[in-house]
């Protein structure tokens, strides 16, 4: 009995001490931090996601706080968090514009076909090193899944061939843009009311060839626009999202109806 | 006997009973010549003629832009069909110059002009290479006048004619050592002349005899020319194994062959050489092999550069009846480029015609399962890597590890450790496409610092 009450004592004592040393040292060298950081980082998102360029939510707080990177810096973040971020600060802020990942591609596997049995590593990046694109358009989505896989908010699926956004998840990062080696998602305002569903440049007869979703360059949606707000640049219909008042009358003459309101 | 030779390598089946002993004949195309103006690595060359007009063989039709890029040479006289994008058997769409065929072949002046390249100057030898728009004829396609013009030419110790053809099936260069022996050696003293140091070595592998046998008569009498018959492994072919070879100097990371005092060229580079310094023609035909395992007649053939795949494989007989090709490759199986479609055309580089009955990456694809870690990828590999590792750290994006640790970027692609791996994995394609996406980062920050600076 006594063996374990000396053992007891011995083990409770040195935590003791121990514990009055570490308080001690703890309140001695402590290293001064902004307290702000902390607040910052609990209105962050927290996905870690790095679209801020920096390498976590941790260190994109301690850039706010410190004056290096803009309150409104990371582009998850709603309205609502950039406000509080902004009263954390001190300042006014207003949430960037928020903007969601849309593919170019409408090119399903029944409206265009496949030009070569592909074997091979599945992964967009890989396919695009063969050269050949394995739909007979060379613009359109591989539909591999390298975008899907590169979400870190599951906001993208494919379809069908083709990759889909689920505009209620997306968090507008952009790590997909980066994945896909055709560079069709572009980011683009969440109210957007009009976008063009294709990313070919090829001239319209070969358009029309591989891909029955296809943009020939018509060109007849940028005479429609009061508000020049759709060119055709290199066959390809562009929204300027600037001007674009969202009326829907490019859409509604568009030939191949390429161009869709959402 | 002991052969000196390069460390891993693997031995597949070489499948050049098919073609072996097929002697050359030339095949005159019909129908439209398509000429790529990128051809070669370095800039693409600009087109000289526009729609509507006449060509004659051998005349210039795409100007080098800059020194590291090469001219572009009709091979057949008629009329510039368009000059528009084309698909090359890489796959990506090149501007190319399309020529419809006349069938006559009228050459332009000046060409088939003899010389003797003993009464030229260095200058002239060089200039008539960079004239005949010559590019490494093995597969890289890198323009021979600038790998000819190295800083330290005096101290070029080995010129070595890569006769050893380790790809499988491939038997062009077989055949053009058998029959065309003196004017691969008249080539390779052309070469002497401009690297007065250093001995001319034709490296042929074991398996080619009569190859041997003819480039050795060839070489008698003259104590600068040697012929080595190399161990029988691939990729004997690679520059850096025959480095290893003939010099015994094993390259080190960013050393290019000269720094190692060599120079290394295809043999069908030499031939091309021989044929532009001392009969003035330039780049237009090569030989070209269509072989495989569902092939009617295998064949070796010399073509009109800008030829047609599929008309080629037509006068190789097509498809053997009753079997159905499942692959086509431009060329072979080890590193061949799989073909979508055989409308492409032949250009300066590429070797051969490969069609196989089965595909054994679709075959591997479904078998493939998790590394065993038996370590034979690094047993083969040429260059000394660790495939296994880098393929974790390629799978892990770790980029900076796997270039900076693994030196990654080093691997030529020769796929050795994919034909061993048990577990089927797709090693080799994996490193290609990690070694596509580190470039295309370097690239982008390269722009972006250009940007900033401005």
């Amino acid at each position: 009995m006594q063996e374990v009450i000396i053992a007891t004592l011995v083990v409770g004592i040195i935590g003791l001490l121990i514990g009055v040393a570490l308080v001690a040292v703890s309140k001695k060298f402590a290293v001064e931090t902004d307290e702000r950081v902390g607040l910052v980082r609990e209105s962050l998102p927290g996905n870690n996601c790095g679209a801020c360029g920096y390498a976590g939510c941790d260190a994109v707080a301690a850039a706010i706080v410190e004056g290096k990177a803009p309150v409104n810096a990371c582009p998850v973040c709603n309205a609502e968090a950039v406000k509080k971020i902004g009263d954390i600060m001190g300042v006014q802020a207003e949430a960037a514009e928020r903007k969601v990942a849309y593919v170019h591609c409408a090119g399903t596997c029944d409206k265009t076909s496949v030009r070569c049995n592909y074997v091979g590593i599945h992964d967009c990046r890989a396919a695009v090193l063969a050269g050949i694109s394995v739909w007979e358009c060379d613009y359109g989505c591989l539909g591999f899944g390298s975008c899907a896989e590169a979400c870190k908010f599951g906001a993208l699926r494919v379809e069908n061939g083709v990759a889909i956004v689920d505009e209620t998840k997306c968090a507008g990062c952009g790590k997909c843009a980066k994945a896909c080696p055709k560079g069709l998602i572009e980011l683009v305002p969440a109210d957007k009311k009009i976008a063009v569903r294709c990313a070919s440049h090829d001239r319209g007869p070969a358009v029309k060839k591989a891909c029955t979703a296809g943009c020939l360059g018509c060109g007849i949606c940028a005479k429609q626009c009061e508000h020049e707000a759709i060119t055709v640049d290199g066959n390809l219909a562009h929204v300027d999202y600037t001007k674009c008042v969202g009326c829907g009358k490019c859409a509604e003459k568009c030939p191949v109806k390429v161009i869709e309101m959402v | 006997m002991f052969k000196k030779t390069f460390k891993g390598g693997v031995h597949p089946d070489d499948g050049k009973r098919y073609a072996k002993d097929a002697s050359y004949r030339a095949y005159l195309p019909q129908g439209e010549l398509v000429f790529p103006m990128s051809q070669h690595i370095g800039k693409p060359a600009k087109p000289l003629v526009k729609k509507g007009d006449t060509v004659l063989a051998g005349q210039l039709i795409g100007e080098a832009d800059g020194f590291v890029s090469a001219n572009i040479v009709s091979s057949c006289s008629g009329t510039v069909k368009a000059v528009e994008n084309r698909r090359t058997a890489s796959g990506a769409k090149v501007m190319s110059v399309v020529i419809e065929n006349d069938g006559q072949y009228t050459l332009a002046e000046g060409i088939g002009v003899e010389r003797d390249y003993k009464m030229l100057g260095k200058e002239e030898i060089l200039g008539s290479i960079q004239k005949a728009g010559i590019v490494g004829m093995g597969g890289a396609g890198f323009p021979v006048h600038v790998k000819l013009a190295p800083k330290n030419a005096d101290e070029i110790r080995y010129i070595i004619a890569n006769g050893a053809e380790c790809e499988p099936y491939i038997t062009c260069d077989d055949q053009l050592m058998r029959t065309k022996s003196m004017e691969l050696a008249e080539g390779m003293r052309i070469l002497l002349k401009l690297f007065p140091a250093a001995e001319g070595v034709f490296l042929i592998e074991e398996n080619k005899p009569e190859a041997i046998a003819a480039m050795e008569k060839a070489c008698a009498g003259d104590e600068k020319l040697k012929v080595h018959a190399a161990k029988c492994k691939y990729p004997q072919g690679g520059e850096r194994s025959i480095i290893q070879v003939i010099a015994g100097i094993d390259l080190k990371l960013g050393m290019l062959p000269a720094d190692a005092g060599c120079v290394v060229d295809n043999v069908a580079t030499i031939y091309a050489i021989y044929q532009a310094v001392c009969k003035s023609i330039p780049l237009m035909e090569r030989g070209f092999t269509v072989s495989g395992d569902v092939v009617k007649e295998p064949c070796n053939l010399i073509v009109k550069i800008g030829t047609n795949m599929a008309e080629v494989l037509e006068t190789a007989g097509g498809i053997r009846d009753g079997k159905e090709a499942e692959k086509y490759l431009s060329g072979g199986p080890m590193m061949g480029m799989a073909l979508a479609d055989l409308n492409v055309p032949i250009c300066k580089n590429n070797n051969a015609l490969t069609v196989l009955g089965e595909d054994p990456v679709a075959k591997a694809e479904q078998q493939e399962t998790a590394c065993l870690r038996c370590g034979r990828c690094t047993r083969v590999c040429p260059l000394g890597l660790s495939p296994q590792e880098m393929m974790d750290a390629a799978k892990r994006r770790r980029f900076v590890r796997y270039e900076k640790k693994l030196y990654g970027l080093e691997c030529i692609a020769c796929g050795s450790c994919t034909y061993v791996c048990p577990a089927k994995r797709p090693l080799m394609q994996t490193f290609k496409q990690t070694k596509a996406e580190i470039m295309a980062k370097k690239r982008a920050a390269q722009a972006q610092q250009g940007g900033a600076k401005k």
